[in-house]
C-alpha cells in the first residue's frame, strides 16, 4: 500500500472514531445543554494544545452480545495539553458512547492518563459524564473503579487533581471526584449520588428528583462535596482556568508568580470593620483590601458561609486565605466550617501555598445538634491542620478572638509564624459579657442594682482585657498594627518566609480526626 | 455588604451578635429526650407482620412486629413489661426511619 493511501486510511479510521456515539447521540447530548466530551476538552485547553491518546482502544467484552457492539474509544477520551501554558493531563467521559459507562478498557484508559500525570508531575483533570458501571462487563467494571480510586489516593497531595461533573456521576463513580482536590459542578447538569431516586423510592418509599437529591446546588450548599458552582459549562471552564493560575503543577513546586498590583482604592481597609464587636461586616472586603488587584478567588462560596476560604496573591505569590465571616452566623466555628477550613489548610500545606488567617469570631456554635454531630472531632480538624502545616502561617486578628476559637484560628500557640493584631482586637478567654457574668457573679447578685453592677463589671472587663495588649505583653502577638499597615506587614512576612524550613518528626502518617 | 440583608441575632456566651442566620440553623430540630414507651422504626422498611394489639399486656422480650428492611426481616422485641396503648401502623405499611410504630402505657 502506498504511503499516502495508508495515511488516508488512518484519517478515515480517525474520522469514524471522532464521531463518538454518532450524530443522533450527539444531538441528544446537545439537547440537554451539554457539550460533547471532545468539545469540552477543546474549550478547556489552550488552542491546538490537545494530544489525544488511545483513540483506537476497544473493549473485548463478550457476554450479553457485547462482542457485536463497537464502542468508539470505549467511551472516554484521554490525552494531555496545556491551560495558559501549564501542562495538564485530562480525561473526559463520552456520554454519547454507551452512556459513558465504565468498562475495563474505559477504566484502563483513565488509569493510563492518571499514571502519566503522576509520573510527569502534572495536574490531572477528569470530566465525569457517565451512567456508571457498564453492567455487561460485571466485576471487571468494579475492578476499573477500584484502580482509579487507588490512583486518586496515591496522587493526592503530589499533583493537583480536579474533577468536573458534567452529567450524571452516580454510585461508586462518585468516589473518584470525592478523592480529588477540587470538584466543579454546573447547575442542572451535574448529578451526584450514591443511591439514586429509583432505589430510594423502592426501598424507602420516598420520592425525590435527581436535582433535589444530588444536583449542583445540593452538592455546593448542603453536602460540601463540590467546591465550585457555575450556571453554565462555559462559566465552569473559566473557573477551572482561573484555578490553574493559582496552583503549582505539583507538590515540588510553587505556584507561578504574577506581576503584583495594588488593591483597588474602593476597598478602604480603615472603614470596613465596625468598632462594636457584635456588628457584622463582609470579611471578603478586608481580603480584597489586602490582596493584589483586590482579586480574591473564593472556594466553596455557598457552603458553611461562616468561614471564607480561597486564593489571592500577595506581591505576585499565591496565598491561601482563611477568614471568619462575621456576616454569616457571627463567624462561629461549627462542624461544617471546621471541615471546610481544615481541608483547605491541608491543601495549601501540600502544595506550598502560604496561609493568611483573618480572625474575628465569638467562639464555637452552641447546640445539641452541633455536639451530637461531632463538633469535637470536626473542630479538632482545624487544630490538626494548622499545627501540622509547615508552609508560612500568617495571622491577623481583626477584632474578636475569644476562647477556643482564638487558639484554633492559627494562633501563636499552634506555631503561626507571624501574628498581627489590629488595635480593635479583643484577645480574651471569652466575650466581656460572658466573662463578667462568671467572674463577678457574686458581686452582681448581691448588688442593690444587679443590672447596673453587671454593666459596670462588663465595662471594667472590657477596658482591662478586651484588647490586643494583654496577648502582646506575652509575645503571643508579634505586632499591633494599624489596619492600613496590614498589606505591608503581610507582604514582608511572606517574603522573609520564602525559604521557611521546618523538620517534623519522622512518621508514616499522622492520624487527623477524619 | 448589601443594605437589604436580612439580619438576625445569634447569642454566643450571652452576647448578641447581629448576623445572617443560616437555613441549617433555623431549621434545626430542637432536642427531645427519648421516651422508652414510644417505639420508633430504627431503619426505613415495610411492616411485614404485627403480633400485638392495643390493650394487650406484654412482657419484656416478647415479639412486637417484623420490620423488613434491606431484605432483612428484623423482629422487634419489647424492651420492658407493660401494656400496648396503641399501634400506629398496619401490615404492609412502608415506614421511614423514626416513624412511631406503637406506644406502650
Amino acid at each position: 500500500m502506498p504511503v499516502n493511501k495508508k495515511i488516508r486510511e488512518l484519517q478515515e479510521k480517525r474520522e469514524k472514531v471522532l464521531l463518538g456515539g454518532g450524530e443522533q447521540a450527539i444531538e441528544k447530548q446537545k439537547s440537554m445543554g451539554k457539550r460533547t466530551a471532545r468539545e469540552r476538552i477543546m474549550a478547556l485547553l489552550d488552542e491546538n494544545s490537545f494530544n489525544e491518546y488511545d483513540l483506537f482502544v476497544e473493549h473485548d467484552a463478550r457476554d450479553f452480545d457485547m462482542d457485536k457492539k463497537s464502542l468508539p474509544s470505549d467511551g472516554v477520551i484521554i490525552g494531555s495539553g496545556t491551560i495558559y501554558g501549564a501542562p495538564v493531563a485530562i480525561f473526559a467521559q463520552d456520554f454519547t458512547v454507551a452512556g459513558g459507562s465504565l468498562g475495563l478498557m474505559h477504566s484502563r484508559k483513565i488509569t493510563k492518563i492518571m499514571d502519566h500525570a503522576l509520573k510527569m508531575r502534572m495536574p490531572l483533570i477528569g470530566i465525569n459524564d457517565s451512567g456508571g458501571a457498564r453492567i455487561q462487563e460485571g466485576v471487571n467494571s468494579l475492578a476499573g473503579y477500584g484502580e482509579i480510586f487507588f490512583r486518586n489516593t496515591i496522587s493526592s497531595g503530589v499533583i493537583p487533581q480536579i474533577s468536573v461533573i458534567l452529567g450524571p456521576c452516580a454510585g461508586g463513580a462518585v468516589y473518584s471526584p470525592a478523592l480529588t482536590d477540587f470538584v466543579f459542578v454546573v447547575d442542572n447538569i451535574s448529578k451526584m449520588f450514591i443511591t439514586g431516586p429509583e432505589v430510594i423510592k423502592t426501598v424507602l418509599g420516598e420520592e425525590i428528583s435527581m436535582e433535589d437529591l444530588g444536583g449542583a446546588r445540593v452538592q455546593s450548599e448542603i453536602t460540601g462535596n463540590a467546591h465550585f458552582f457555575a450556571l453554565s459549562e462555559k462559566e465552569c471552564f473559566d473557573q477551572i482556568k482561573k484555578l490553574i493560575t493559582f496552583i503549582p503543577w505539583n507538590n515540588g513546586q510553587k505556584a507561578m508568580m504574577f506581576e503584583p498590583g495594588e488593591p483597588k482604592p474602593e476597598y478602604n481597609i480603615n472603614k470596613i470593620v465596625p468598632e462594636d464587636p457584635t456588628l457584622p461586616y463582609d470579611v471578603k472586603d478586608v481580603i480584597r483590601a489586602i490582596v493584589d488587584n483586590s482579586d480574591f478567588f473564593e472556594i466553596m462560596e455557598l457552603y458553611a458561609k461562616n468561614i471564607v476560604i480561597g486564593f489571592g496573591r500577595m506581591g505576585g505569590r499565591t496565598t491561601g486565605f482563611v477568614a471568619n465571616q462575621p456576616l454569616e452566623m457571627a463567624g462561629v466555628l461549627d462542624v461544617d466550617s471546621s471541615d471546610k477550613a481544615a481541608r483547605f489548610i491541608r491543601y495549601c500545606d501540600a502544595f506550598n501555598i502560604p496561609i493568611i488567617t483573618l480572625v474575628d469570631l465569638p467562639g464555637y456554635l452552641p447546640g445539641v445538634d452541633q455536639e451530637h454531630a461531632g463538633v469535637i472531632r470536626h473542630g479538632a480538624k482545624v487544630l490538626y491542620a494548622y499545627s501540622e502545616a509547615t508552609v508560612p502561617k500568617l495571622t491577623v486578628i481583626l477584632r474578636k478572638a475569644y476562647g477556643g476559637g482564638y487558639i484554633a484560628m492559627s494562633s501563636r500557640h499552634l506555631h503561626a509564624d507571624f501574628v498581627f493584631a489590629w488595635p480593635s482586637a479583643e484577645i480574651a478567654v471569652m466575650g466581656p459579657e460572658g466573662a463578667a457574668n462568671i467572674i463577678f457573679r457574686k458581686e452582681i447578685l448581691s448588688a442593690v442594682d444587679p443590672e447596673a453592677m453587671r454593666r459596670q463589671k462588663v465595662e471594667e472587663y472590657k477596658t482591662k482585657f478586651a484588647n490586643p495588649y494583654v496577648a502582646a505583653s506575652r509575645g503571643y502577638v508579634d505586632a499591633v498594627i494599624v489596619p492600613s499597615e496590614t498589606r505591608k506587614f503581610l507582604m514582608h512576612s511572606i517574603e522573609v518566609s520564602e525559604n521557611k524550613d521546618v523538620t517534623m518528626p519522622h512518621k508514616k502518617h499522622g492520624l487527623p480526626p477524619f | 455588604m448589601d443594605k437589604n440583608d436580612k439580619l438576625g441575632f445569634l447569642n454566643i456566651d450571652t452576647s448578641l451578635y447581629q448576623t445572617r442566620i443560616s437555613n441549617k440553623f433555623q431549621n434545626r430540630k430542637s432536642y427531645q429526650p427519648a421516651d422508652p414507651r414510644i417505639i420508633l422504626s430504627f431503619i426505613p422498611g415495610i411492616i411485614l407482620d404485627i403480633f400485638i394489639e392495643p390493650g394487650q399486656n406484654i412482657s419484656k422480650g416478647e415479639d412486637l412486629m417484623i420490620l423488613e428492611a434491606m431484605k432483612m426481616q428484623n423482629k422487634l422485641k419489647c424492651n420492658m413489661d407493660g401494656k400496648v396503648k396503641s399501634v400506629a401502623v398496619k401490615k404492609g405499611d412502608k415506614v421511614s426511619k423514626g416513624t412511631v410504630l406503637l406506644e406502650l402505657e
